[in-house]
């Protein structure tokens, strides 16, 4: 498998862009109050409306991005990739997904990147929803290599 | 409506949209240098790749993604680190109770994964995309989020 090709491309600088971004990504998630879980527990219990403002930030800087970029015939500078939105198939698994995760996030307050931001300020006990997630991750991905389902295989161009 | 304002957000707005749109620069950085929409949580999956032979797990997508979503992901922590030792408090703990926090994340991991992806992947790169899949996502997880937690606190389970 050493021999496929990878996103990178070859260019030595590719790696270096991806750390700037997760950097900016983690200060921003640090910032933004999203790596305490008791913040988002806050939000979900309609204490404090303001997370809606991470999300919807976040949102509205990327949108800006996909409106300038992509669909423009013009590709990016280190991959050679064509810039395009991020548009996924709708299957039912959106919904059944979307709701476990919904009960997952309801529970514990923290999600993915913000589990990882979460780490970064030494809040140890995260630790327990990242191997959580993993266990998860392992859970769902061993099911459906047992059950073949393949349905949301997509383009590689996109990536959560 | 000053009340009102204050009632909706009692810490204020400007740390949570300047955070959101630093989450979003983070977003922007990548994808203009490799046009690549990077969300966090597949990195749960293309990493266990590295050590486990499911084929779910290792599809091509995954081993071509896994090593620069370890450089993401060790980029967040870092840019964590930095917030926290410049502008923020210094470190914290949750006080959150550990069962709380990894029966939810395995939901969170499983969710995630089987609903092509999370806050991140869907809640800012789909909705920017303005995807109808991810804003059916992301509507869905938040209902459904909000109605966990309140359940859970008015269970009287605190922190």
């Amino acid at each position: 498998m050493s021999d496929a090709p990878t996103d990178d491309g070859g260019d030595p600088r590719f790696f270096g862009v991806v750390l700037l971004g997760g950097l900016i990504f983690g200060f921003g998630l640090g910032y933004s109050q999203m790596a305490r879980p008791e913040v988002v527990l806050d939000f979900l219990q309609f204490q404090d409306f303001g997370l809606l403002f991470v999300m919807g930030g976040a949102a509205v800087v990327t949108g800006i991005a996909f409106a300038l970029l992509a669909d423009t015939g013009r590709r990016a500078p280190l991959t050679g990739r064509a810039y395009a939105k991020r548009l996924k198939t709708y299957d039912r698994n959106v919904l059944v997904g979307g709701t476990i995760f919904g009960v997952g996030w309801g529970l514990s307050g923290i999600c993915p990147g913000a589990a990882y931001a979460s780490l970064g300020v030494g809040n140890y006990p995260i630790l327990w929803a990242l191997a959580g997630m993993f266990v998860g991750a392992y859970l769902q991905g061993y099911w459906r290599s047992v059950r073949s389902d393949d349905e949301d295989d997509v383009a590689a161009t996109t990536a959560d | 409506m000053a009340g009102l304002v204050s009632t909706l957000f009692p810490n204020g707005i400007a740390q949570y949209a300047v955070g959101g749109a630093l989450v979003g620069l983070g977003v922007v950085v990548i994808y203009v240098g490799t046009g690549i929409v990077a969300g966090a949580s597949t990195f749960l999956e293309s990493t266990l790749s590295y050590v486990s032979n499911v084929p779910r797990l290792n599809r091509a997508k995954h081993l071509a993604s896994r090593d620069w979503r370890v450089v993401f992901t060790l980029g967040i922590v870092l840019g964590a680190a930095v917030y926290a030792l410049t502008l923020g408090p210094g470190g914290w703990t949750t006080d959150v109770q550990p069962w709380r926090l990894f029966a939810g994340g395995i939901l969170v991991g499983i969710g995630t994964r089987l609903g092509k992806g999370c806050t991140s992947g869907h809640g800012v790169c789909g909705v920017g995309s303005v995807s109808r899949t991810s804003l059916t996502n992301v509507a869905t997880f938040l209902v459904v989020a909000v109605g966990t937690a309140q359940l859970v606190a008015a269970l009287g389970v605190s922190p």
